[in-house]
């Protein structure tokens, strides 16, 4: 009878980069929040094919503002990866300001798409569009304001000095949540803004 | 195994079922699709029916008689802890799962060609319908080029014999399902879209439909009916059915009148009066149809006005009030009613 | 090996797993039970993260459900026993038949088998708990919850009555002006929130927490059920919750998604309620028929016939599930093209489910089966299985469900599919592993009545129902009417349920008595393969003294089957025991990769599941400052549970330098 042997080499302890719990408990949870958008897009569209009336109903959107406010959300995710590198490499200060700069640029995008919201002509109850317009970029903008809250839990425990070099991880998850909340953009912005031109 | 007999025991009840005479009236059952058809919308459908209902009670036998046999069966004596080989086996897999798939192959070709078959009439339809579902009654249009020729009713349907008939159905409220199950299959009402379906009766009689989809707490009492008639009484119905109300001039259908236009007009209408209401069924030829509120009571005087004094009673929640009145008020709105042929 | 641990000098982050054995009542073993072991007393109680515990608790609570809605069954079926009756108005029927689809559907089918997984999916796998206890915790609690939200209308005579698929615009504001259907609109939101908590759980406890040597080819197949299922339900749960919260929205805030008059779509409704609920079917029986597969072999005396096929064809189920929402629409009036394609394909979906069934059947065939009570539960649901299965595949037909579906033909396949494959494997399930959770056997006399009458008893009720439906007997009505020739069938078809309750109420009384009463069971009273026989019945708080090493699909059975050349090694393993440790694994072939601290007791589950419940309690009341609030609470609480500790290996303080016990 074979017996088996035991691995008998050092583990690494604790939650460890990327093959941690979280950050496998991370990805599922991206599973399903971006099936989530799919639904809420696959609404979108269902409804949209159906109306006969103008869609949108009051003309083309524009695309100036919003594209500043994609690049805007897009920049600070390059600023969120800078910041975890930088925590990796031991640079506490640089990796506290990018994520500052990170979280500056979220808020940024929040503030900007208020403005949009204040901007249009019509709300939730207004009419069908109005309805989804305002659902979808809504779901988007709670994923933001958590992001943006997660963000800040995240320099907060830098500054009393919970991360370095080992401890990192928090961040990583954090940072990967916040890249998600930045490509789903895309999405929405695509199918928002974008496809009315087809 | 137990449920292979009770299948069985189960079918020969549903057979016992079967009327000794195929006239179209049948009281026994009178949804009974299962075992009745009547036209070529739900005849495909019958015998698809049986033809599939034989392969799963044939599937459920042979499994059954498998598990029976594969627990009966002799074996060897052994001791309780040899265990047997992990990889005998897989043939039971493959063959059963083959077998299987060419049946499900062979049934789902069957079903999308029965489909194919049953999507539109042989010929184009004769007529054009529209029902409109309504929380918890049936409002029929017969649709004409000519306006004056149009003509409204509810909760009873006449039809030609042996004439394909086009129906559009809607909904004025939630979402309804149209359903005369001997003469076609059913359809939901989904308010702002219009929906069509076909059917048609080979043989004269009266079929039973059914609202199907649940719509709230008169959803039981939501029936109708469908009498095919050969094409020269369909004429004539049709053309009594265009008339306009004649009205009384002496009392007491004349005060009932009043009583009408008082208390009933504005949800009822009657063609040829001021009352236009469209809450309700219109009454024009209210005498003209067997049944009442959609389907619940069998439509004499005495129904009529126990029905005007305890709709809430006979059907709770109906969207039609209990009305209070006096005797004397009764017997006006009775005679009036009594008029409208 | 890898880089971190390479260069990294801190002796904390990096050591050498202990090996060696910690036999019961060995000073290894108390240290690990004092390590594990809650509280004692409330306290213990709300903080505990211990899945037995919590799986037994799910078990516990959606059983309380069963029969909750099994009674309003029951009063249902008094109602419909005889024509005319007037035992209940209409709208007492309807809220009747809606409470009891959701409670059997949403409040019973999963949880149970949540309950399953989360007590067993450790114990099978070879690890001391869950990858996420405390999310563990929070599921159980928001299940608690939304199960009270969803209950708290009822008395009031407030409870949802749409039915269970609650259709619009019947369920809008226009039509149902009371809260109920904001009610089951925001309950459903806060009920899938746990689910998908509890998916994410078990989904990451497969790749990460089995024992070394369980690869992915190993695991039993009521894993294979759960994963498959929970992944299912991170990808559907999200439209039912859409579509409910839309509906809200409708509601409460003048939206027009489904509001026909200004362009929403009604059929919006059914496609993001059938694109969930056709998935959910599947997911609340793959894995009971896992059950099945797991146990069914112990009483056959040999291993599952086509292991590996009927995993792959749990997967193929769920994959086709998603493809087939549409034939619960067949009659909505979409294209004829659509209709032959989801009528097809909800045909093909039977073929996995025939990989299954014939793996059983030949299972018992090629075995030498031991007729105890859970292979009777078990052998049953073969049978009904493929009778619900078969009446499914007819509904698939498109003309033909153009007849069939909302009658009680449809009432028919579901109860078989639902009761046959869902509740018969539960039941056959409790029997076959409560000697693990209580330590006592259930008694054999009592359970083979139990199964007899049951069984017997579910025949004669749902059977007819089969023949009702082709009478043309619509669903969801309230009453009949005489003349229609359903007066028998309806007679049979109640004395048949409340056959079936009094098998239900023999199986409660076996429990009640044989937890007080039952032989002691022993460690593996069934002679049975997998690991969680390997444990004491019951099992300790630590699960495994020793995490062992697994070298074939059945370690208990390894020398009597002479699987391959090596053994697995039960004994001695990974002892772990500085602080709560687990060993995490590979993905697919399990080596070892990491050790995993493993949080202690915590509140802030209870805390986090009830804050949350009192926002949509805020919500419903229409008490927006107070779910505000609450949501600050809740924020709250989730802040302090990922507060990160001071140390890598997180709350839990460094026990001894690492070197002191590398000696293994
Ligand atoms: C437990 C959950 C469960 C399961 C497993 C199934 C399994 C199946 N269901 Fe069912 N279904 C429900 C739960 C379930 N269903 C519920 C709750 C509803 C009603 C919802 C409501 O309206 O309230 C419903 C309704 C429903 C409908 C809609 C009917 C209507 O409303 O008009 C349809 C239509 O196609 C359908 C089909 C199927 C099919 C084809 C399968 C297949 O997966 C079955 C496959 C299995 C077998 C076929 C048996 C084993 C196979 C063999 C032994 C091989 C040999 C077989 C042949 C050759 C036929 N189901
Ligand atoms: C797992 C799911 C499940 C289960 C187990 C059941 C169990 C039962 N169901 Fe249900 N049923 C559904 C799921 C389920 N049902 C669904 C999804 C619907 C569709 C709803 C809709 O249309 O929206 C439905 C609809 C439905 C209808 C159709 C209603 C209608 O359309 O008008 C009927 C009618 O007879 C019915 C009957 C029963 C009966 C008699 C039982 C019996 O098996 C119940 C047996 C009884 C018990 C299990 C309880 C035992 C109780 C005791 C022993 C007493 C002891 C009590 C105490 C100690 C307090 N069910
Ligand atoms: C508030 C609206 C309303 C008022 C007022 C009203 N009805 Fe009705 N009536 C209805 C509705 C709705 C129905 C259909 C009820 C059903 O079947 O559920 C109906 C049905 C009927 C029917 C049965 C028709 C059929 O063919 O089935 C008769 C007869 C009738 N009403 C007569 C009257 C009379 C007479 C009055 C006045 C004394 C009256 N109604 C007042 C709404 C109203
Ligand atoms: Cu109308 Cu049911
Ligand atoms: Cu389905």
């Amino acid at each position: 009878m074979a017996k088996l042997m035991p691995l008998l080499e050092p583990l690494p302890v604790g939650s460890y980069g990327k093959r941690s719990s979280g950050w496998w408990g991370l990805l599922a949870l991206i599973v399903t929040e971006g099936s989530l958008f799919g639904y809420l897009l696959f609404s979108y569209f269902y409804l949209a094919s159906q109306a006969l009336e103008h869609w949108p109903p009051d003309g083309l959107p524009k695309l100036a503002i919003p594209g500043i406010n994609t690049i805007i959300l897009l920049a600070s995710s390059g600023f969120i990866w800078a910041s975890e590198r930088c925590l990796k490499n031991k640079k506490m200060r640089s990796s506290i300001t990018l994520m500052a700069v990170a979280i500056i640029l979220g808020t940024c995008f929040v503030m900007i798409q208020l403005r949009e919201w204040s901007n249009k002509s019509y709300n939730m109850a207004t009419n069908l569009y109005g309805s989804l317009y305002f659902t979808i970029t809504g779901f988007h903008m709670a994923h933001v304001v958590v992001g943006v809250i997660i963000l800040s839990l995240l320099l907060l425990w830098m500054i009393l000095g919970y991360f370095d070099d080992k401890r990192y991880l928090p961040v990583t998850i954090g940072g990967f949540y916040w890249h998600f909340v930045d490509g789903v953009w895309l999405f929405v912005f695509t199918a928002l803004y974008l496809t009315p031109y087809l | 195994m137990k449920c292979g007999t009770d299948f069985c025991i189960g079918l020969l009840a549903a057979l016992a079922n079967w009327p000794a005479s195929a006239l179209a009236a049948n009281d026994d059952a009178p949804l009974n699709y299962f075992l009745h058809s009547y036209g070529p919308s739900s005849g495909p459908a019958m015998i698809l029916g049986w033809v599939m209902a034989t392969v799963c009670v044939a599937v459920c036998i042979i499994i059954g008689v498998l598990l029976v046999a594969a627990m009966a069966r002799k074996r060897q004596p052994a001791d309780f802890r040899d265990i047997g080989h992990e990889e005998e086996g897989l043939a039971w897999v493959y063959i059963g799962t083959g077998l299987s798939t060419c049946v499900l192959f062979a049934l789902a070709i069957y079903a999308m060609i029965t489909l194919n078959a049953m999507a539109k009439p042989a010929t184009a339809p004769g007529l054009t319908l529209a029902v409109t579902g309504y929380d918890w009654w049936w409002k029929v249009v017969y649709e004409d080029e000519d306006p004056d020729r149009r003509f409204v009713t509810a909760n009873e349907i006449h039809i030609p014999v042996g004439v394909p008939v086009l129906i559009k159905l809607d909904s004025a409220d939630v979402i309804h399902a149209f359903w005369v199950p001997l003469l076609a299959g059913k359809t939901q009402m989904i308010p702002g879209l219009v929906n069509r379906q076909w059917l048609q009766a080979d043989v004269a009689g009266v079929y039973r439909g059914q609202c199907t989809q649940y719509c709230g707490v008169q959803h039981a009492h939501m029936a109708l009916e469908v009498i095919a008639q050969e094409s020269a009484d369909f004429k004539n119905w049709q053309e009594a059915q265009r008339q306009k109300a004649i009205l009384p001039s002496a009392a007491p259908a004349a005060d009932g009148l009043k009583e009408f236009m008082e208390h009933c007009s504005g949800c009822h209408a009657i063609q040829g009066t001021e009352a236009t209401g469209d809450h309700g069924p219109d009454l024009t030829h209210l005498n003209s149809r067997r049944l009442l509120a959609a389907g619940l009571l069998t439509n004499n005087p005495r129904q009529v006005i126990e029905w005007i004094t305890h709709a809430q009673d006979i059907k709770p929640g109906s969207r039609m009030p209990s009305i209070a009145l006096s005797s004397s008020e009764r017997a006006d709105l009775s005679a009036f009613l009594a008029t409208l042929n | 090996m890898n880089p971190i641990a390479k260069n990294s000098p801190d002796e904390l982050l990096i050591r050498v797993p202990e090996f060696g054995r910690a036999p019961l009542g060995s000073e290894a073993e108390k240290r690990l039970a004092s390590l594990w072991e809650t509280l004692p007393g409330w306290r213990g109680w709300l903080a505990t993260v211990d899945h037995k515990e919590i799986g037994l608790r799910y078990l516990v609570t959606a059983f309380i459900f069963l029969l909750m809605g099994g009674v309003e069954a029951l009063i249902m079926r008094v109602q419909l026993a005889r024509p005319d009756q007037a035992l209940l108005t209409p709208e007492q029927y309807n809220q009747l038949f809606t409470m009891h689809g959701v409670t059997m559907i949403f409040l019973y089918s999963l949880p149970i088998l949540s309950g399953f997984s989360n007590y067993l999916w450790p114990l099978l796998l070879g690890s001391r708990d869950m990858a996420f206890p405390r999310l563990n915790a929070l599921s159980y609690w928001l299940f608690l919850f939304a199960g009270i939200f969803l209950y708290v209308s009822f008395p009031l005579g407030q409870a949802p009555n749409a039915g269970w698929f609650n259709y619009v615009p019947f369920s809008s504001l226009e039509f149902n002006t009371g809260p109920n259907i904001d009610v089951y609109a925001l309950g459903m939101v806060l009920l899938g929130i746990s689910t998908t908590v509890g998916a994410i759980n078990f989904v990451v406890t497969l790749f990460r927490m089995r024992a070394p040597g369980m690869s992915i080819n190993r695991v039993p197949i009521l894993v294979w059920g759960t994963l498959t299922a929970s992944v299912g339900n991170l990808l559907a749960v999200p439209s039912v919750s859409l579509a409910f919260f839309l509906l809200w929205l409708d509601r409460q805030i003048g939206t027009h998604f489904f509001d026909a008059a200004n362009g929403g779509k009604p059929l919006l409704w059914q496609h993001l309620f059938w694109m969930f609920g056709h998935p959910w079917v599947y997911a609340i029986v793959l894995p009971a028929m896992g059950i099945v597969s797991d146990a069914l072999p112990t009483f056959c005396r040999r291993p599952l016939v086509g292991y590996a096929a009927v995993a792959l064809s749990t997967m193929a189920t769920m994959l086709l599930g998603f493809e087939v929402w549409i034939h619960h629409m067949f009659a909505t009036g979409l294209p004829t093209l659509a209709l032959s394609f989801f009528g097809a394909a909800s045909m093909v979906i039977s073929i996995p489910s025939a990989v299954a069934v014939f793996a059983w059947v030949a299972t018992i065939w090629l075995g030498r089966p031991v007729f105890n009570t859970p292979f009777l539960f078990f052998a049953g649901f073969v049978m009904l299985f493929v009778m619900g299965g078969v009446s499914g595949v007819m509904t698939a037909a498109v003309p033909l469900d153009f007849q069939l579906n909302d009658t009680y033909f449809i009432v028919a396949h579901l109860h078989y599919v639902l009761l046959g494959i869902n509740v018969f494997p539960v039941v056959g399930g409790i029997y076959y592993w409560f000697p693990k959770f209580f330590g006592r056997m259930m008694n054999e006399t009592l359970g083979k009545w139990s199964f007899w009458v049951m069984f017997i008893g579910f025949n004669i009720g749902f059977f007819p129902m089969h023949i009702a439906g082709l009478m043309g007997m619509p669903r969801r009505i309230y009453t009949y009417s005489g003349n229609m020739g359903w007066n028998t069938i309806n007679m049979v078809t109640s004395v048949g349920a409340f056959l079936f309750a009094a098998g239900i109420l023999i199986f409660m009384v076996n429990v009640l008595i044989s937890l007080k009463r039952g032989e002691l069971a022993g460690d593996n009273p069934w002679d049975a393969a997998t690991l969680e026989w390997s444990a004491p019945s019951p099992p300790k708080a630590y699960n495994f003294a020793v995490i062992p090493l697994i070298a074939s699909r059945h370690p208990l059975w390894e020398d009597r089957l002479n699987e391959g050349e090596a053994r697995s090694s039960l004994d001695e393993g990974y002892l772990l025991m500085q602080g709560r440790e687990t060993l995490a694994t590979t993905p697919l072939d399990a080596k070892p990769d990491l050790i995993l601290k493993m949080p202690e007791d915590s509140y802030a589950p209870f805390y986090l599941g009830l804050f949350s419940a009192l926002i949509f309690a805020g919500l419903l009341l229409h008490w927006w400052d107070f779910a505000g609030l609450m949501a600050i609470a809740a924020g709250i609480a989730l802040t302090a549970w990922m507060w990160p500790g001071r140390k890598l290996e997180q709350s839990v303080p460094a026990m001894q330098p690492a070197k002191e016990s590398e000696h293994g």
